[in-house]
């Protein structure tokens, strides 16, 4: 064929390159098959990464201390956050301007509520400021430093203004040193006071007490998930639904269940005493602690560990372990050496999804965990509904999804993601 | 995942919002938002019911006010507010005040006076906290105690709490700091009136949680108001802190072997705001049913189906029997002369300014 | 009709019932001896049984009565990891987790031989199949005919005395299968091992086996060399399901000299070998293998009957004619006839006459 030795494009039949043909007949497939998916892809973009992207925005927005005060903003640039003195008359005045705007429009009290997350005190002298801001004569009056004295005098103390100043910026990183327990000051960021730190240690906590709540609902699902898959179907699918209850019961019905079976006085505690296996005066503490956070989410969340394990294991048919026996080696052998490995992408699935929920749950550690069962997901529900902080719960939610995404990723290297089978 | 559903919700509503045509608001239709259970019964009764029969409006009960601040923020942003009276405790009102998500409210024209003419403002006196908030009911925070556990002795005094050589046994403590900070301080000789001057520094901060470590392995720290009943019920705990609504409710309804201690309680404050921004026919509606549902009448009718005392003055001499256990309410109520004796005035201003900072410690403090 | 088991044999069925749910015997007394280094296929169709003995026999499934002695020792309760037989399942059952070098090691790493010996001999089995370059694969990445070879393998590699195969080929396409069977049974015969396979396969019972059983309704029809099985099957059942055959249905008349007389139920007179018939007046199915027909009458033995055919129609099959004939009412009685060069191309619609030797047709149960 001449096209072998010729050193130009390959031409379609119509004269133009292959190639380009080529492209154009692809593109019309994945132009269809774009249409198809379109809807989902609108659907995910609108509910999931745009508010993703809100979330992480949030974490390091901070416009609204420029917004509220801009003239101050402007005329605090030129003031040393060093200095020991507060800021000169400019700074007073501009401040005077911006206060009588904000105030017109109800917005000082909303700066002030920003403000006192960095520095108690702020919510009410910008509130009580704001009550007085009327009789600011901003045409003829002078000396405004001293009416903003004589009105708190917390308004000279150069703390007010450092805060001030440092958050001054439209984007700020003091949500996200706030959640590794730091703080801004003047010389940089340092870490908080030791009896403010907090999220580390819950950070921490929420990880190993997740690996803890995967590991028992390997250990407590692996057994069912084996029987479900050697039973005939039929049975296989009745028994199904009895994994599938929780899912069924509310979780306020769930949570009395909890109670009445793991307090002091509960169930397994009055059983236990009844049986003379512990004492009445030590009982053992089921609840309102971390055994109870993991005995409640192992309940919960061993669904999720049975399902890709048995779709796994409904697939590995039982000649091979006929086969490994044939061959010499004992029940456990054979389970060990030839099914267990082959359920290996099961257990990843399972524990993935375990995992995951588990690092994000919050309503079950918040019932039944008490002080040391919580997770940082309490935290951030508490900064979401509770304290409004709304920067501070984004940027704690946004290192937990690092944080996750980062465990995926090591995953992914150590195990290989290939290695997880959700079903035949 | 759960983690990002709150900040999730709130956006997604952002987009509803810009998506959606109906504004979910029928002609004559109002959402009031509560508490929910034997609280929000007690409201249908005196308020809803027969605001429902003389004006032909209909009520929607929502029960999202433990997170009514969160949501009508959220609201805001997403500029699609649909409540339209919101029941909250005063500090949430203070905040959402603060944030410009509740209107302002000026009680002498907005509400009505009480029946011998003595102005709103005067007859509700200084429980209008705030610019926003329009007060219904005065609750107490308080400590309940097994009458069969704590021998001998029956607790007297708030400072029980802590004894627990006389007292063995768990404790349920609310898993914040408002309370029992105060309580720590009162019971480390504190004087009443020096409790929130010392609560301001640093020391006296770390003086009430280190009073409050000597009890911390003996505390259950509960987050609902359900919690502390059910724990006495159950004989979980020796004592615990709840309002005194429940405590009333688990002595005088379920006759529990329960008795409730009058003694430094913690006077709070529930009432209504109305949402910043509202269209002006739903705000004249929400403001006539304001003006209605905190009348002197209606306050002491609410008296009669749950324990709490009335917001207004001109209301305590109105209030009755209970309405379906028939016996005199004005004993106990938080208001009656005889439980009132000791009562500590819960800092409005003070937490306002505080709550985060100490929240912080005390969280870090409770995690330690 | 299996001969009665004698204990002298390598593997034993005495007496063996085995039945899933006390209502239904899936096998039903089963007597079998295998001798040492014999190959041995369980014939029949699915349902009938035969895979439940293997199954009994490999230890997966336990006798419901009855004793299975391997080299004279009862192994019915000794666990399957422990009777030293070797197995080739249907689907190769190879580990999909593990290369093939490591698939082979398995059965010598379990009776913990020593490293240096176990791949030594893994490398020696892969040789031995012509697979020596495949150690590190995975299963999956051979193709049927290889995997096929090395759960041969692999069964054999720890040199069992007994290998047990449950339809091994079912898998293949037909080339492939006949080249394996070849290779199966040669590999066999070179190793001196005892072969109990299971198929469904007649070709493959044939040509592969020293004898078969023939299941059919969790009993033994009938036992005996390919040969055998072929041309002097016991009952109408086995000669039904072995190979073609044509069948006619008739009442014994009379039995003289080794010859019945049946009368078809047309009226017509045929002659055939009384095999399990006994007197006059016995219904009876004859059966006749398609090439044993002649239509040359002058090679058939004086005074022989006949019968008058109707040509339905005639394929052409390269080595051989396949001629379809009505013959006493049956539109379905096959003729089969080499292509040689006088053979004639009989054309349908023409009536032609046909016989047989009394010795080709056997006269069976109704």
């Amino acid at each position: 064929m001449s096209d072998t030795t010729n050193n130009g494009p390959v031409l379609a039949a119509d004269g133009t390159p292959l190639k380009k043909s080529l492209r154009r007949a692809l593109r019309m497939q994945k132009m269809r098959a774009l249409a198809l998916i379109a809807p989902l892809l609108i659907f995910v973009l609108v509910t999931f990464v745009a508010p993703i992207a809100d979330m992480l925005f949030r974490s390091v927005e901070n416009d609204i201390v420029s917004d509220t005060l801009p003239l101050t903003v402007e005329e605090l640039a030129k003031w040393d956050p060093n200095s020991t003195e507060a800021p000169d008359e400019a700074v007073f005045k501009a401040l005077a301007v911006d206060f009588k705007a904000a105030v017109a429009e109800k917005a000082h009290t909303r700066l002030g509520s920003r403000l006192n997350y960095e520095m108690t005190g702020l919510s009410s002298l910008f509130r009580k400021t704001g009550r007085k801001a009327k009789k600011f004569d901003l045409e003829t009056g002078t000396d405004f430093k001293t009416q903003f004295e004589d009105i708190d005098k917390d308004w000279v103390d150069p703390e007010v203004w450092q805060t001030i100043h440092t958050y001054s910026p439209t984007l700020t990183s003091g949500y996200f040193l706030n959640a590794i327990d730091m703080q801004k000051s003047p010389d940089g960021p340092e870490m908080r006071p030791e009896n403010q730190q907090i999220y580390l240690k819950l950070f921490w906590r929420t990880l190993v007490m997740s690996v803890m709540i995967t590991c028992s609902c390997i250990l407590l699902g692996y057994p069912v998930a084996w029987i479900l898959a050697n039973l005939p179907p039929r049975t296989a699918n009745m028994l199904m639904i009895l994994v599938l209850l929780p899912f069924w019961t509310s979780l306020l019905v769930r949570t009395s269940a909890w109670k009445v079976m793991l307090q002091q006085q509960g169930v397994i505690n009055e059983t236990l005493v009844w049986l003379g296996i512990v004492g009445t005066d030590d009982r053992l503490a089921l609840i309102n602690n971390q055994t109870g956070t993991i005995i409640a989410m192992t309940h919960i969340l061993l669904p999720f560990m049975i399902l890709p394990l048995y779709s796994v294991m409904a697939t590995i048919p039982q000649t091979y372990l006929r086969a490994a026996k044939s061959m010499g080696a004992t029940n456990w052998t054979a389970f060990w050496r030839v099914y267990f490995p082959q359920s290996v992408p099961g257990i990843g699935a399972g524990s993935i999804l375990v995992f995951i929920l588990a690092i994000g749950y919050y309503i079950t550690p918040e019932i039944v965990g008490g002080t040391s069962g919580t997770f940082i997901s309490n935290r951030i529900a508490y900064h979401i509904s509770s304290s409004l902080n709304w920067g501070l719960g984004a940027a704690l939610g946004a290192i937990l999804l690092a944080a996750v995404m980062m465990l995926y990723y090591a995953y992914d290297k150590i195990v290989g993601i290939d290695n997880v089978k959700l079903g035949g | 995942m759960k983690l990002t559903k709150t900040l999730l919700a709130s956006t997604a509503l952002t987009v509803a919002a810009g998506m959606s045509f109906a504004d979910g608001h029928m002609a004559n239709e109002m959402t009031i938002v509560s508490w929910g259970g034997a609280y929000s019964a007690s409201q249908q009764n005196a308020y809803h019911t027969p605001y429902s029969e003389n004006t032909g409006t209909k009520i929607i009960n929502d029960e999202s006010s433990a997170e009514a601040v969160s949501k009508l923020r959220a609201m805001k942003e997403a500029g699609n507010v649909t409540w339209d009276v919101v029941d909250v405790v005063a500090a949430d009102a203070l905040r959402l005040c603060d944030e410009g998500l509740a209107m302002e409210i000026d009680a002498d024209t907005m509400l009505a006076d009480a029946p011998d003419g003595t102005k709103a403002s005067e007859d509700f006196g200084d429980l209008l906290v705030g610019d926003c908030f329009i007060p219904q009911i005065v609750y107490s925070t308080t400590v309940g105690y097994r009458t069969d556990l704590v021998g001998d002795t029956a607790p007297t005094d708030i400072c029980a709490l802590f004894d627990t050589e006389t007292y063995p046994g768990k404790r349920a403590l609310e898993k914040r700091p408002i309370n029992n900070m105060e309580w720590a301080l009162l019971c480390d000789g504190v004087a009443k009136g020096e409790v929130y001057d010392v609560l301001e520094t640093e020391e006296g901060q770390q003086k009430a949680l280190d009073k409050l470590a000597t009890i911390k392995d003996d505390v259950i720290w509960w987050s609902a108001g359900a919690d502390t009943p059910q724990l006495l019920a159950d004989g979980e705990v020796v004592m615990g802190s709840t309002y005194n609504g429940r405590l009333f409710a688990l002595i005088e309804e379920q006759k529990q072997p329960v008795a409730m201690l009058w003694d430094a309680q913690v006077f709070d404050l529930d009432g209504w705001i109305i949402p910043a921004g509202l269209p002006d026919d739903r705000k004249a509606r929400a403001l006539d049913y304001i003006m209605f549902a905190t009348d002197t009448q209606r306050l002491a009718d609410q008296a009669k189906y749950i324990s709490y005392g009335p917001a207004r003055k001109s209301s305590a001499p109105l209030v009755g029997q209970h309405a379906e256990l028939g016996i005199d309410m004005a004993p106990h109520m938080p208001t009656d002369p005889e439980n009132a004796k000791n009562t500590f005035l819960y800092n409005y201003e003070f937490w306002a300014d505080y709550r985060d900072d100490i929240d912080a410690k005390f969280q870090a403090w409770l995690v330690q | 009709m299996s001969g009665t088991a004698t204990n002298d044999g390598f593997v034993v069925f005495d007496r063996v019932q085995k039945s899933y749910d006390g209502e239904n015997l899936v096998v039903k007394d089963l007597n079998l001896s295998i001798g040492k280094g014999e190959f041995l296929t369980m014939l029949g169709p699915s349902g009938s049984g035969k895979t439940t003995c293997l199954m009994m026999l490999a230890g997966f499934e336990t006798a419901t009565h009855g004793d299975i002695l391997l080299d004279g020792k009862p192994i019915n309760n000794i666990s399957p990891h422990k009777r030293g037989i070797g197995m080739v399942f249907q689907n190769y059952a190879l580990f999909p987790h593990m290369t093939i070098a490591e698939n082979l090691s398995f059965p010598l790493e379990v009776r913990k031989m020593g490293k240096s010996e176990r791949e030594e001999r893994v490398q020696r089995a892969l040789d031995l199949v012509q697979m020596g370059e495949f150690g590190g694969r995975r299963p999956a990445q051979l193709s049927g005919g290889q995997q096929q070879r090395v759960a041969l393998t692999r069964a054999l590699v720890f040199e069992p005395d007994l290998v047990l195969m449950d339809e091994p080929l079912g898998a293949l396409d037909k080339q492939l299968r006949e080249t394996m069977q070849f290779e199966i049974k040669r590999i066999a015969d070179d190793l001196g091992i005892t072969v109990v396979y299971v198929t469904h396969d007649q070709t493959e019972a044939l040509t592969m086996s020293d004898r078969v059983a023939v299941f059919e309704d969790g009993r033994i029809q009938q036992l005996a060399p390919p040969d055998e099985l072929y041309e002097a099957p016991q009952n109408s059942f086995v000669a039904q399901f072995i190979g073609e055959n044509n069948t006619l249905e008739g009442v014994v008349k009379e039995i003289k000299d080794g010859v019945a007389l049946v009368q078809l139920d047309d009226g017509s007179l045929i002659d055939a070998k009384p095999v399990n018939v006994d007197k006059a007046g016995d219904r009876t199915q004859v059966s006749i293998r398609p090439e044993r027909v002649e239509f040359d009458m002058s090679r058939l033995n004086p005074g022989s009957h006949t019968l008058k055919a109707e040509v339905l129609e005639f394929i052409y099959m390269g080595d051989i004619f396949r001629t379809r004939l009505r013959v006493a009412g049956n539109d379905n009685f096959i003729v089969k006839t080499r292509n040689a060069p006088d053979q004639v191309r009989l054309k349908p619609g023409t009536t032609v006459e046909i016989g047989w030797q009394a010795e080709d047709c056997r006269a069976l149960d109704a």
